[in-house]
Protein backbone atom coordinates (compact mmCIF):
# COMPACT_ATOMS: atom_id res chain seq x y z
CA UNK A 1 0.00 0.00 0.00
CA UNK A 2 1.68 3.19 -1.26
CA UNK A 3 5.09 1.64 -0.66
CA UNK A 4 4.64 1.23 3.08
CA UNK A 5 4.24 -1.99 5.04
CA UNK A 6 1.29 -2.59 7.35
CA UNK A 7 3.57 -2.02 10.36
CA UNK A 8 4.57 1.38 9.04
CA UNK A 9 0.93 2.28 8.43
CA UNK A 10 0.04 1.20 11.97
CA UNK A 11 2.97 3.17 13.36
CA UNK A 12 1.88 6.28 11.49
CA UNK A 13 -1.76 6.02 12.53
CA UNK A 14 -0.90 5.25 16.17
CA UNK A 15 1.59 8.13 16.35
CA UNK A 16 -0.94 10.54 14.88
CA UNK A 17 -3.62 9.41 17.33
CA UNK A 18 -1.23 9.48 20.30
CA UNK A 19 -0.15 13.06 19.56
CA UNK A 20 -3.70 14.18 18.81
CA UNK A 21 -5.08 12.73 22.06
CA UNK A 22 -2.13 14.16 24.00
CA UNK A 23 -2.94 17.60 22.60
CA UNK A 24 -6.61 17.11 23.44
CA UNK A 25 -5.63 16.40 27.06
CA UNK A 26 -4.23 19.92 27.25
CA UNK A 27 -6.80 21.71 25.14
CA UNK A 28 -10.08 20.35 26.52
CA UNK A 29 -11.70 22.52 29.16
CA UNK A 30 -13.52 19.75 31.02
CA UNK A 31 -11.09 17.89 33.36
CA UNK A 32 -13.00 14.60 33.07
CA UNK A 33 -12.62 14.70 29.28
CA UNK A 34 -8.94 15.45 29.78
CA UNK A 35 -8.50 12.31 31.87
CA UNK A 36 -10.35 10.23 29.30
CA UNK A 37 -8.14 11.57 26.49
CA UNK A 38 -5.10 10.69 28.60
CA UNK A 39 -6.42 7.12 28.86
CA UNK A 40 -6.74 7.02 25.06
CA UNK A 41 -3.14 8.29 24.77
CA UNK A 42 -2.01 5.43 26.99
CA UNK A 43 -3.81 2.98 24.71
CA UNK A 44 -1.98 4.39 21.69
CA UNK A 45 1.35 4.03 23.49
CA UNK A 46 0.45 0.44 24.39
CA UNK A 47 -0.14 -0.07 20.67
CA UNK A 48 3.41 1.15 20.02
CA UNK A 49 4.75 -1.38 22.51
CA UNK A 50 2.87 -4.11 20.65
CA UNK A 51 4.50 -3.00 17.38
CA UNK A 52 7.88 -3.34 19.12
CA UNK A 53 6.96 -6.92 20.07
CA UNK A 54 6.82 -6.04 23.77
CA UNK A 55 3.46 -7.60 24.56
CA UNK A 56 4.03 -7.90 28.28
CA UNK A 57 4.93 -4.23 28.60
CA UNK A 58 1.90 -3.28 26.52
CA UNK A 59 -0.61 -5.15 28.62
CA UNK A 60 0.98 -4.16 31.93
CA UNK A 61 0.93 -0.56 30.74
CA UNK A 62 -2.82 -0.87 30.20
CA UNK A 63 -3.47 -2.70 33.48
CA UNK A 64 -1.42 -0.32 35.62
CA UNK A 65 -1.92 3.06 33.96
CA UNK A 66 -5.28 2.86 32.22
CA UNK A 67 -6.79 0.32 34.58
CA UNK A 68 -5.64 1.52 37.98
CA UNK A 69 -3.94 4.92 38.10
CA UNK A 70 -6.25 6.72 35.70
CA UNK A 71 -9.30 5.24 37.42
CA UNK A 72 -8.10 6.89 40.64
CA UNK A 73 -7.52 10.18 38.77
CA UNK A 74 -11.04 9.97 37.37
CA UNK A 75 -12.34 9.13 40.82
CA UNK A 76 -10.87 12.26 42.39
CA UNK A 77 -11.83 14.58 39.55
CA UNK A 78 -15.40 13.29 39.47
CA UNK A 79 -15.81 13.72 43.21
CA UNK A 80 -14.29 17.23 43.20
CA UNK A 81 -16.89 18.17 40.58
CA UNK A 82 -14.62 20.45 38.57
CA UNK A 83 -16.32 22.12 35.65
CA UNK A 84 -15.45 24.52 32.90
CA UNK A 85 -17.31 27.26 34.84
CA UNK A 86 -15.33 26.76 38.05
CA UNK A 87 -11.98 26.91 36.25
CA UNK A 88 -9.99 29.85 37.70
CA UNK A 89 -9.13 32.52 35.13
CA UNK A 90 -5.41 33.20 34.96
CA UNK A 91 -4.02 36.74 35.07
CA UNK A 92 -2.87 38.11 31.69
CA UNK A 93 0.73 38.45 32.93
CA UNK A 94 0.82 34.80 34.00
CA UNK A 95 -0.38 33.77 30.54
CA UNK A 96 2.26 35.92 28.88
CA UNK A 97 5.08 34.40 30.95
CA UNK A 98 3.71 30.86 30.42
CA UNK A 99 3.73 31.49 26.67
CA UNK A 100 7.36 32.61 26.70
CA UNK A 101 8.49 29.69 28.90
CA UNK A 102 6.65 27.19 26.72
CA UNK A 103 8.13 28.71 23.56
CA UNK A 104 11.67 28.53 24.97
CA UNK A 105 11.15 24.89 25.94
CA UNK A 106 9.97 24.12 22.41
CA UNK A 107 13.08 25.90 21.07
CA UNK A 108 15.34 23.77 23.30
CA UNK A 109 13.58 20.55 22.26
CA UNK A 110 13.83 21.35 18.55
CA UNK A 111 17.50 22.25 19.01
CA UNK A 112 18.21 19.04 20.90
CA UNK A 113 16.50 16.88 18.29
CA UNK A 114 18.16 18.59 15.32
CA UNK A 115 20.31 16.12 13.50
CA UNK A 116 18.67 13.15 15.20
CA UNK A 117 17.80 11.66 11.81
CA UNK A 118 21.50 11.05 11.13
CA UNK A 119 21.92 8.76 14.16
CA UNK A 120 22.30 5.15 13.11
CA UNK A 121 19.95 2.90 15.07
CA UNK A 122 21.62 -0.19 16.49
CA UNK A 123 19.49 -3.07 17.71
CA UNK A 124 20.99 -4.76 20.74
CA UNK A 125 19.86 -8.16 21.93
CA UNK A 126 17.14 -10.24 20.38
CA UNK A 127 13.88 -8.80 19.10
CA UNK A 128 12.02 -11.27 21.32
CA UNK A 129 13.18 -9.61 24.55
CA UNK A 130 9.69 -8.22 25.20
CA UNK A 131 8.07 -11.62 25.64
CA UNK A 132 7.25 -12.54 29.23
CA UNK A 133 9.61 -15.50 29.40
CA UNK A 134 12.69 -13.66 28.11
CA UNK A 135 11.90 -10.57 30.13
CA UNK A 136 11.56 -12.63 33.32
CA UNK A 137 14.84 -14.42 32.73
CA UNK A 138 16.72 -11.16 32.22
CA UNK A 139 15.04 -9.48 35.19
CA UNK A 140 15.78 -12.31 37.59
CA UNK A 141 19.37 -12.95 36.54
CA UNK A 142 21.15 -10.02 34.95
CA UNK A 143 19.16 -7.18 36.52
CA UNK A 144 18.21 -8.81 39.81
CA UNK A 145 19.71 -6.10 42.00
CA UNK A 146 17.96 -3.09 40.37
CA UNK A 147 14.77 -5.14 40.30
CA UNK A 148 14.93 -5.76 44.06
CA UNK A 149 15.78 -2.11 44.72
CA UNK A 150 12.71 -1.10 42.71
CA UNK A 151 10.56 -3.51 44.71
CA UNK A 152 11.84 -2.03 48.01
CA UNK A 153 11.03 1.44 46.69
CA UNK A 154 7.50 0.31 45.87
CA UNK A 155 7.14 -1.27 49.31
CA UNK A 156 8.26 1.95 50.97
CA UNK A 157 5.71 3.90 48.90
CA UNK A 158 3.01 1.41 49.91
CA UNK A 159 3.82 1.72 53.62
CA UNK A 160 3.93 5.50 53.28
CA UNK A 161 0.51 5.59 51.62
CA UNK A 162 -0.98 3.44 54.37
CA UNK A 163 0.60 5.64 57.08
CA UNK A 164 -0.90 8.78 55.51
CA UNK A 165 -4.28 7.15 55.00
CA UNK A 166 -4.41 5.62 58.47
CA UNK A 167 -6.73 7.20 60.98
CA UNK A 168 -4.83 8.73 63.89
CA UNK A 169 -5.81 6.54 66.84
CA UNK A 170 -4.76 9.14 69.45
CA UNK A 171 -7.12 11.80 68.13
CA UNK A 172 -9.91 9.25 67.90
CA UNK A 173 -9.54 8.07 71.49
CA UNK A 174 -9.54 11.68 72.71
CA UNK A 175 -12.76 12.37 70.80
CA UNK A 176 -14.46 9.36 72.27
CA UNK A 177 -13.41 10.27 75.83
CA UNK A 178 -14.64 13.85 75.35
CA UNK A 179 -18.02 12.77 74.08
CA UNK B 1 -4.12 -14.69 3.36
CA UNK B 2 -7.73 -14.28 2.22
CA UNK B 3 -8.69 -17.69 3.60
CA UNK B 4 -7.07 -16.74 6.91
CA UNK B 5 -8.98 -13.46 7.08
CA UNK B 6 -12.28 -15.17 6.25
CA UNK B 7 -11.64 -17.81 8.93
CA UNK B 8 -10.82 -15.16 11.56
CA UNK B 9 -13.87 -13.08 10.57
CA UNK B 10 -16.08 -16.16 10.84
CA UNK B 11 -14.60 -16.95 14.27
CA UNK B 12 -15.25 -13.41 15.51
CA UNK B 13 -18.84 -13.40 14.26
CA UNK B 14 -19.44 -16.89 15.62
CA UNK B 15 -18.14 -16.07 19.10
CA UNK B 16 -20.04 -12.76 19.11
CA UNK B 17 -23.32 -14.48 18.26
CA UNK B 18 -22.59 -17.19 20.82
CA UNK B 19 -22.07 -14.56 23.55
CA UNK B 20 -25.24 -12.66 22.65
CA UNK B 21 -27.36 -15.79 22.40
CA UNK B 22 -25.98 -17.18 25.65
CA UNK B 23 -26.57 -13.88 27.44
CA UNK B 24 -30.11 -13.57 26.06
CA UNK B 25 -31.05 -17.02 27.21
CA UNK B 26 -29.27 -16.50 30.54
CA UNK B 27 -31.83 -13.80 31.29
CA UNK B 28 -34.62 -16.30 30.70
CA UNK B 29 -32.82 -19.04 32.61
CA UNK B 30 -32.19 -16.68 35.53
CA UNK B 31 -35.92 -16.03 35.84
CA UNK B 32 -36.79 -19.69 35.39
CA UNK B 33 -34.17 -20.70 37.95
CA UNK B 34 -35.36 -18.07 40.43
CA UNK B 35 -38.89 -19.31 39.90
CA UNK B 36 -37.76 -22.87 40.57
CA UNK B 37 -36.01 -21.84 43.80
CA UNK B 38 -39.07 -19.90 44.94
CA UNK B 39 -41.57 -22.55 43.89
CA UNK B 40 -43.08 -20.50 41.05
CA UNK B 41 -43.45 -21.09 37.33
CA UNK B 42 -41.53 -18.17 35.91
CA UNK B 43 -42.21 -16.60 32.49
CA UNK B 44 -44.32 -19.06 30.54
CA UNK B 45 -46.48 -17.05 28.13
CA UNK B 46 -44.21 -15.99 25.25
CA UNK B 47 -43.48 -18.96 23.04
CA UNK B 48 -43.28 -22.57 24.17
CA UNK B 49 -42.81 -22.54 27.93
CA UNK B 50 -41.48 -18.98 27.73
CA UNK B 51 -38.79 -19.64 25.12
CA UNK B 52 -39.46 -16.40 23.25
CA UNK B 53 -39.33 -14.26 26.41
CA UNK B 54 -35.80 -12.84 25.70
CA UNK B 55 -36.96 -11.64 22.27
CA UNK B 56 -40.04 -10.03 23.80
CA UNK B 57 -37.82 -8.33 26.41
CA UNK B 58 -35.46 -7.10 23.70
CA UNK B 59 -38.29 -5.65 21.62
CA UNK B 60 -39.70 -3.96 24.73
CA UNK B 61 -36.31 -2.39 25.50
CA UNK B 62 -35.96 -1.06 21.94
CA UNK B 63 -39.50 0.34 21.83
CA UNK B 64 -39.30 2.27 25.10
CA UNK B 65 -38.88 6.01 25.09
CA UNK B 66 -35.31 7.12 25.30
CA UNK B 67 -34.65 9.83 27.86
CA UNK B 68 -31.33 11.65 28.11
CA UNK B 69 -31.32 14.05 31.06
CA UNK B 70 -30.83 17.72 30.13
CA UNK B 71 -28.17 18.22 32.78
CA UNK B 72 -26.16 15.20 31.71
CA UNK B 73 -22.96 15.18 29.71
CA UNK B 74 -24.54 13.91 26.50
CA UNK B 75 -21.60 12.32 24.69
CA UNK B 76 -20.23 10.59 27.79
CA UNK B 77 -23.75 9.50 28.71
CA UNK B 78 -23.91 7.59 25.41
CA UNK B 79 -20.30 6.40 25.64
CA UNK B 80 -20.74 4.71 29.05
CA UNK B 81 -22.93 1.73 28.10
CA UNK B 82 -20.98 1.30 24.82
CA UNK B 83 -17.66 0.86 26.67
CA UNK B 84 -19.26 -1.50 29.17
CA UNK B 85 -20.68 -3.65 26.36
CA UNK B 86 -17.45 -3.65 24.32
CA UNK B 87 -15.27 -4.69 27.27
CA UNK B 88 -17.78 -7.42 28.14
CA UNK B 89 -17.58 -8.89 24.63
CA UNK B 90 -13.85 -8.60 23.83
CA UNK B 91 -12.88 -10.81 26.78
CA UNK B 92 -14.18 -13.75 24.77
CA UNK B 93 -11.41 -13.41 22.18
CA UNK B 94 -8.78 -15.39 24.12
CA UNK B 95 -10.95 -18.30 25.22
CA UNK B 96 -10.25 -21.58 23.40
CA UNK B 97 -13.67 -22.96 22.58
CA UNK B 98 -12.70 -26.42 21.29
CA UNK B 99 -9.83 -28.53 20.00
CA UNK B 100 -8.29 -27.40 16.70
CA UNK B 101 -10.06 -28.73 13.60
CA UNK B 102 -8.15 -30.12 10.64
CA UNK B 103 -9.79 -29.32 7.31
CA UNK B 104 -7.76 -30.51 4.36
CA UNK B 105 -4.18 -29.93 5.40
CA UNK B 106 -4.91 -26.78 7.42
CA UNK B 107 -5.29 -26.73 11.18
CA UNK B 108 -7.86 -24.23 12.41
CA UNK B 109 -7.75 -23.16 16.07
CA UNK B 110 -11.21 -22.62 17.46
CA UNK B 111 -10.06 -19.54 19.33
CA UNK B 112 -10.07 -15.99 18.01
CA UNK B 113 -6.49 -15.27 19.02
CA UNK B 114 -3.91 -17.15 21.05
CA UNK B 115 -1.81 -14.34 22.52
CA UNK B 116 1.00 -15.31 24.87
CA UNK B 117 -0.25 -12.87 27.50
CA UNK B 118 -3.81 -14.22 27.54
CA UNK B 119 -4.21 -14.29 31.31
CA UNK B 120 -2.99 -10.72 31.83
CA UNK B 121 -5.18 -9.65 28.91
CA UNK B 122 -8.17 -10.94 30.89
CA UNK B 123 -7.13 -8.85 33.90
CA UNK B 124 -6.51 -5.83 31.67
CA UNK B 125 -9.94 -5.96 30.05
CA UNK B 126 -11.56 -6.45 33.45
CA UNK B 127 -9.84 -3.31 34.71
CA UNK B 128 -10.97 -1.33 31.65
CA UNK B 129 -14.56 -2.46 32.24
CA UNK B 130 -14.75 -0.11 35.20
CA UNK B 131 -14.70 2.90 32.85
CA UNK B 132 -18.08 1.98 31.39
CA UNK B 133 -19.71 2.18 34.81
CA UNK B 134 -17.78 5.24 36.01
CA UNK B 135 -18.39 7.30 32.88
CA UNK B 136 -22.06 6.32 32.78
CA UNK B 137 -22.56 7.07 36.46
CA UNK B 138 -20.81 10.42 36.37
CA UNK B 139 -22.32 11.63 33.10
CA UNK B 140 -25.84 11.07 34.48
CA UNK B 141 -25.27 14.02 36.85
CA UNK B 142 -27.21 12.28 39.57
CA UNK B 143 -25.85 11.72 43.06
CA UNK B 144 -27.16 8.18 43.32
CA UNK B 145 -25.63 7.28 39.97
CA UNK B 146 -22.32 8.82 41.02
CA UNK B 147 -22.34 6.92 44.33
CA UNK B 148 -23.09 3.71 42.45
CA UNK B 149 -20.23 4.37 40.03
CA UNK B 150 -17.79 5.09 42.87
CA UNK B 151 -18.85 1.91 44.65
CA UNK B 152 -18.51 -0.12 41.47
CA UNK B 153 -15.04 1.11 40.69
CA UNK B 154 -13.66 0.77 44.21
CA UNK B 155 -15.13 -2.71 44.43
CA UNK B 156 -13.65 -3.77 41.10
CA UNK B 157 -10.19 -2.34 41.91
CA UNK B 158 -10.18 -4.04 45.33
CA UNK B 159 -11.15 -7.46 44.05
CA UNK B 160 -8.76 -7.38 41.11
CA UNK B 161 -5.83 -7.75 43.51
CA UNK B 162 -6.72 -11.12 45.11
CA UNK B 163 -7.84 -12.24 41.64
CA UNK B 164 -4.43 -11.42 40.18
CA UNK B 165 -2.57 -13.18 42.99
CA UNK B 166 -4.79 -16.25 42.65
CA UNK B 167 -3.93 -16.25 38.94
CA UNK B 168 -0.19 -16.11 39.69
CA UNK B 169 -0.54 -19.22 41.85
CA UNK B 170 -2.51 -20.90 39.06
CA UNK B 171 0.17 -20.08 36.49
CA UNK B 172 2.91 -21.46 38.73
CA UNK B 173 1.11 -24.77 39.18
CA UNK B 174 0.01 -25.10 35.55
CA UNK B 175 3.48 -24.88 34.07
CA UNK B 176 4.25 -21.19 33.70
CA UNK B 177 2.43 -20.28 30.51
CA UNK B 178 0.20 -17.22 30.21
CA UNK B 179 -1.49 -18.50 27.07
CA UNK B 180 -4.97 -19.87 27.73
CA UNK B 181 -4.54 -22.45 24.99
CA UNK B 182 -1.47 -23.90 26.66
CA UNK B 183 -3.15 -23.84 30.07
CA UNK B 184 -6.02 -25.88 28.66
CA UNK B 185 -3.74 -28.30 26.82
CA UNK B 186 -1.76 -28.80 30.03
CA UNK B 187 -4.93 -30.17 31.61
CA UNK B 188 -5.51 -32.61 28.77
CA UNK B 189 -3.68 -35.47 30.44
CA UNK B 190 -3.70 -35.71 34.23
CA UNK B 191 -5.74 -33.62 36.60
CA UNK B 192 -7.54 -30.34 36.04
CA UNK B 193 -5.94 -27.33 37.72
CA UNK B 194 -8.74 -27.32 40.27
CA UNK B 195 -7.14 -30.33 42.00
CA UNK B 196 -3.94 -28.39 42.67
CA UNK B 197 -5.59 -25.03 43.27
CA UNK B 198 -8.80 -25.54 45.29
CA UNK B 199 -8.21 -22.44 47.43
CA UNK B 200 -7.14 -20.41 44.39
CA UNK B 201 -10.31 -21.45 42.62
CA UNK B 202 -12.45 -20.34 45.57
CA UNK B 203 -10.72 -16.94 45.68
CA UNK B 204 -10.99 -16.51 41.91
CA UNK B 205 -14.65 -17.48 41.97
CA UNK B 206 -15.52 -14.96 44.71
CA UNK B 207 -13.61 -12.26 42.85
CA UNK B 208 -15.40 -13.16 39.62
CA UNK B 209 -18.71 -12.68 41.44
CA UNK B 210 -17.54 -9.26 42.61
CA UNK B 211 -16.14 -8.25 39.21
CA UNK B 212 -19.39 -9.07 37.43
CA UNK B 213 -21.37 -7.12 40.08
CA UNK B 214 -23.52 -10.12 40.80
CA UNK B 215 -25.27 -10.64 44.12
CA UNK B 216 -24.14 -10.77 46.92
CA UNK B 217 -21.76 -8.12 45.56
CA UNK B 218 -24.28 -6.04 43.62
CA UNK B 219 -23.83 -2.93 45.77
CA UNK B 220 -23.34 -0.60 42.75
CA UNK B 221 -26.98 -1.10 41.86
CA UNK B 222 -28.31 -1.62 45.36
CA UNK B 223 -31.91 -0.47 45.00
CA UNK B 224 -32.62 -0.11 48.71
CA UNK B 225 -29.93 2.57 49.05
CA UNK B 226 -29.21 3.96 45.58
CA UNK B 227 -32.49 3.78 43.57
CA UNK B 228 -30.88 2.00 40.62
CA UNK B 229 -27.18 2.64 41.18
CA UNK B 230 -25.09 3.75 38.23
CA UNK B 231 -27.89 3.19 35.72
CA UNK B 232 -30.53 5.21 37.58
CA UNK B 233 -30.88 7.75 34.75
CA UNK B 234 -30.71 5.28 31.89
CA UNK B 235 -33.69 4.11 29.93
CA UNK B 236 -34.54 2.16 26.81
CA UNK B 237 -31.76 0.24 25.06
CA UNK B 238 -28.93 2.00 26.94
CA UNK B 239 -30.25 0.47 30.14
CA UNK B 240 -30.65 -2.71 28.12
CA UNK B 241 -26.95 -2.64 27.19
CA UNK B 242 -25.92 -2.33 30.84
CA UNK B 243 -28.17 -5.18 31.94
CA UNK B 244 -27.27 -7.31 28.95
CA UNK B 245 -23.52 -6.76 29.36
CA UNK B 246 -23.82 -8.06 32.93
CA UNK B 247 -25.11 -11.37 31.57
CA UNK B 248 -22.36 -11.49 28.94
CA UNK B 249 -19.85 -10.87 31.74
CA UNK B 250 -21.34 -13.74 33.70
CA UNK B 251 -21.13 -16.05 30.69
CA UNK B 252 -17.53 -15.10 29.93
CA UNK B 253 -16.48 -15.35 33.60
CA UNK B 254 -17.95 -18.84 33.70
CA UNK B 255 -16.05 -19.69 30.52
CA UNK B 256 -12.81 -18.37 32.06
CA UNK B 257 -13.40 -20.34 35.26
CA UNK B 258 -14.09 -23.50 33.27
CA UNK B 259 -11.02 -22.92 31.09
CA UNK B 260 -8.53 -22.06 33.82
CA UNK B 261 -9.59 -24.43 36.59
CA UNK B 262 -11.75 -27.17 35.09
CA UNK B 263 -9.92 -28.17 31.95
CA UNK B 264 -11.92 -26.23 29.36
CA UNK B 265 -12.97 -28.56 26.56
CA UNK B 266 -11.17 -31.54 28.13
CA UNK B 267 -12.99 -34.14 30.20
CA UNK B 268 -11.93 -37.34 32.02
CA UNK B 269 -11.25 -40.35 29.81
CA UNK B 270 -11.60 -38.25 26.66
CA UNK B 271 -8.88 -40.13 24.76
CA UNK B 272 -10.40 -43.52 25.61
CA UNK B 273 -13.77 -42.30 24.35
CA UNK B 274 -12.32 -40.98 21.10
CA UNK B 275 -10.46 -44.27 20.53
CA UNK B 276 -13.67 -46.22 21.10
CA UNK B 277 -15.48 -44.04 18.59
CA UNK B 278 -12.58 -44.30 16.15
CA UNK B 279 -12.03 -40.57 15.78
CA UNK B 280 -8.68 -39.31 14.55
CA UNK B 281 -6.98 -36.16 15.88
CA UNK B 282 -8.33 -33.02 14.24
CA UNK B 283 -11.72 -34.51 13.54
CA UNK B 284 -14.70 -32.15 13.58
CA UNK B 285 -16.55 -34.49 15.91
CA UNK B 286 -13.84 -34.24 18.59
CA UNK B 287 -14.13 -30.46 18.47
CA UNK B 288 -17.91 -30.64 18.67
CA UNK B 289 -17.84 -32.98 21.68
CA UNK B 290 -15.23 -30.77 23.38
CA UNK B 291 -17.30 -27.67 22.68
CA UNK B 292 -20.36 -29.36 24.14
CA UNK B 293 -18.41 -30.28 27.27
CA UNK B 294 -17.17 -26.70 27.66
CA UNK B 295 -20.71 -25.33 27.25
CA UNK B 296 -21.95 -27.81 29.86
CA UNK B 297 -19.28 -26.60 32.32
CA UNK B 298 -20.15 -22.97 31.60
CA UNK B 299 -23.81 -23.76 32.13
CA UNK B 300 -22.93 -25.32 35.48
CA UNK B 301 -21.09 -22.18 36.58
CA UNK B 302 -23.90 -19.91 35.36
CA UNK B 303 -26.33 -21.95 37.46
CA UNK B 304 -23.99 -21.59 40.45
CA UNK B 305 -23.89 -17.80 39.96
CA UNK B 306 -27.70 -17.72 39.88
CA UNK B 307 -28.08 -20.07 42.83
CA UNK B 308 -25.87 -17.76 44.91
CA UNK B 309 -27.82 -14.70 43.80
CA UNK B 310 -31.15 -16.15 44.85
CA UNK B 311 -29.82 -17.57 48.13
CA UNK B 312 -27.51 -15.05 49.77
CA UNK B 313 -28.46 -11.56 50.94
CA UNK B 314 -26.45 -8.55 49.81
CA UNK B 315 -23.29 -7.54 51.72
CA UNK B 316 -23.04 -4.28 53.59
CA UNK B 317 -20.40 -1.99 52.11
CA UNK B 318 -17.89 -2.29 54.97
CA UNK B 319 -18.31 -6.08 54.97
CA UNK B 320 -17.52 -6.07 51.26
CA UNK B 321 -14.30 -4.11 51.77
CA UNK B 322 -13.29 -6.18 54.80
CA UNK B 323 -13.82 -9.38 52.86
CA UNK B 324 -11.75 -8.10 49.97
CA UNK B 325 -8.81 -6.59 51.81
CA UNK B 326 -8.68 -8.44 55.14
CA UNK B 327 -9.75 -11.94 54.12
CA UNK B 328 -9.24 -12.58 50.42
CA UNK B 329 -5.94 -10.73 50.03
CA UNK B 330 -4.08 -12.53 52.90
CA UNK B 331 -5.73 -15.78 51.84
CA UNK B 332 -4.53 -15.40 48.27
CA UNK B 333 -0.99 -14.59 49.48
CA UNK B 334 -1.10 -17.69 51.68
CA UNK B 335 -2.30 -19.69 48.69
CA UNK B 336 0.61 -18.36 46.64
CA UNK B 337 3.16 -19.38 49.30
CA UNK B 338 1.52 -22.78 49.67
CA UNK B 339 1.56 -23.29 45.90
CA UNK B 340 5.26 -22.54 45.70
CA UNK B 341 6.02 -25.08 48.47
CA UNK B 342 3.79 -27.75 46.91
CA UNK B 343 5.18 -27.21 43.43
CA UNK B 344 8.72 -27.39 44.78
CA UNK B 345 8.04 -30.83 46.17
CA UNK B 346 6.24 -31.85 42.97
CA UNK B 347 9.44 -30.95 41.16
CA UNK B 348 8.02 -28.20 38.94
CA UNK B 349 10.14 -25.39 40.39
CA UNK B 350 13.92 -25.39 40.34
CA UNK B 351 16.10 -22.96 42.20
Amino acid sequence: MLGYTITQWLFGILSFLAIMFALMVVFTRNPVNSVLYLVLTFFCIAGHYLLLNAQFLAIVHIVVYAGAIMVLFLFIIMLMNLDADTEPQKHIGTRFIAGIVGGVLLFVMVGALRGAEQIQLVQTGSSQIGLVKNLGKVLFSEFLFPFEIASILLLAALVGAIMIGKRDTNINSKETTNS
Amino acid sequence: MTAFLIYKALMCIGVFILCLAAAAYSTLWERKFAAFLQDRKGPSRAGWGGLLQPIADGVKMFMKEEIIPNVSNRSLFILGPCIFMITAVITSSVIPWAKPVMIGSHVYDLQITDINIGVIYLLGVASIGVYGIMIGGWASNNKFALLGAVRASSQMISYEIPMGIALIALIISSGGSLSLKEIVEGQDAGFANFVWQPLGFLIFFICALAETNRAPFDLPECETELVGGYHTEYSSMKLGLYLFAEYINMFISSAVLATLYFGGYNFPFAHELYEKLGLADGSVWISLIGFGVLIAKIFGFVCLFMWIRWTLPRFRYDQLMNLGWKTLLPLSLFNLALTVVVEFFRGNIHF
